[in-house]
């Protein structure tokens, strides 16, 4: 056999948790900077008086959610060399993922505003609360918690849809695997440890929106 | 911004991008009508008495959404060849699919199927139907009608997923743009005129979904 295969060692292990981290960074980016942007998704498509908000809203939140994200990876990394921006690969590989983060999430963002009933809003303003105070004291509580069971859903779609990242050379969890494995040419079991790490991954956090929904309905 | 596009590119190979479409939902029908049968088998068993075959049920659909659709496509890619089965990509890519639908179709299934509380059934009985009728107006088409919308998006979820699929090089939209791609180097405007059919592609469906919906199972428009 030629030397240039390597024997799987723990240094691989090693480089695929790397990779874990980088997975677990990009979400980290995709949430923290999509959150806000999806607020303003969520906002825009619930607006009472400045109805022109609503269309641009919910045309981002169809196109986003109506094409396949590796193709939104594809347009976003590619096009933002085209527009002669020269981003580090970090930042234009979490730039696709937080405009997905932001369709997404804007639309639970959304269902948590019409979460509150009329009756509710109309009580508050009878008690001469303020817009600011109804949204503050009303319309905020009920929002987050309705928001939050689908919330920590979207992030286990997020973790697995970070490993599109692999497309572009982008060296996350998927590609440090596919490296390994072809180096070492133990294919089955660096995919069975990417799987597992992405599992460890995913799994308590869909608990966790199992266990926020099943709360919720209760408490409902 | 120096860059020149050029449109033309794309629109040349049009007939390629339509061939790949209907590639690509050759691979996504498949992929869910196979893996219905999947999910009714998967979503029986998760219901069932044997607490083994409960577990093996709930395994499966576990280790299945909590994974990559990539990793698993590659584990089959890889796997099946080391096992001594060589298929072509195209089978391997329509293999890896069912499977991830299968067990995203399950929990679908088993929410429908849960949905008819027992009494119903009895109570159709008890009016007079014949088992039959039970069935088909009891059980199948509330079921039925639980279970379109969710299918439906399902279906969608796995079109535009399937986009994935051309990593192994199976040819599918997704590829044929990759492959004109590595010709022309034309890449934003190659992927943006395969945005627009994956983009059209969906509407469309989710367009026909909620009108089989509201015309089949009477429902109100919106459930997608």
């Amino acid at each position: 056999m030629p030397e240039i295969f390597t024997a799987f060692t723990y240094k691989d292990v090693l480089f695929l948790l790397q990779g874990a981290l980088v997975t677990i960074a990009l979400c980290a980016m995709a949430i923290s900077c999509g959150l806000p942007f999806a607020l303003v998704i969520g906002l825009m498509r619930t607006a009472k008086r400045l109805r022109f908000l609503r269309w641009p809203a919910a045309v981002y939140v169809e196109i986003f959610r109506g094409t396949p994200l590796l193709m939104q990876l594809f347009i976003a990394y590619f096009g933002l060399s085209i527009i002669g921006l020269n981003l580090p690969r970090f930042v234009a590989v979490s730039m696709p993922l937080i405009l997905y983060t932001g369709a997404y999430m804007g639309e639970f963002v959304r269902a948590g505003i019409e979460a509150t009933h009329r009756g509710q809003r109309e009580a508050g303003l009878s008690l001469g609360m303020t817009q600011y105070q109804l949204l503050r004291y009303v319309v905020a509580p009920t929002a987050v918690r309705v928001m939050i069971p689908p919330s920590v859903g979207f992030l286990v779609q997020l973790v697995k849809g970070t490993s599109l990242a692999y497309v572009v050379g982008y060296i996350e969890l998927t590609r440090a695997g596919y490296i390994v494995s072809q180096s070492t040419y133990a294919t089955m079991l660096v995919f069975t440890l990417v799987g597992a790490i992405y599992f460890g991954i995913c799994y308590p956090l869909s608990l966790a929106s199992q266990r926020l929904e099943f709360r919720l309905r209760r408490h409902a | 911004m120096t860059y020149k596009f050029h449109w033309e590119v794309p629109l040349q190979d049009l007939p390629a991008f339509l061939w790949g479409a209907l590639a690509t939902l050759e691979i996504s029908g498949l992929a869910v009508l196979i893996g219905l049968f999947i999910a009714i088998a998967c979503a029986l068993a998760r219901l069932s008495k044997m607490a083994a075959l409960r577990r093996i049920a709930g395994a499966y659909v576990e280790v299945i959404r909590n994974t990559p659709l990539l990793v698993q496509i590659f584990y089959v890619y890889f796997g099946l060849p080391a096992v001594g089965i060589n298929l072509s990509a195209f089978t391997v890519a329509i293999i890896a699919l069912t499977i991830n639908c299968g067990a995203y179709c399950s929990e679908i299934i088993r929410a429908g199927i849960q949905s008819i509380h027992r009494g119903q059934t009895e109570a159709g009985l008890s009016l007079g139907m014949t088992p039959w009728q039970v069935f088909r107006y009891v059980i199948l088409m509330p079921t039925l009608r639980v279970v379109w919308p969710p299918l439906a998006s399902q279906f969608i979820a796995t079109m535009l997923g399937s986009s994935v699929v051309s990593q192994i090089s199976a040819e599918e939209l997704t590829y044929a743009g990759m492959l004109l791609e590595s010709r022309t180097y034309r890449t934003f405007e190659i992927f943006f005129a395969i945005t627009i059919i994956y983009f059209t592609m969906s509407q469309v469906f989710s367009l026909a979904s909620n009108l089989t919906g509201r015309r089949v199972f009477r429902q109100a428009w919106g459930q997608l």
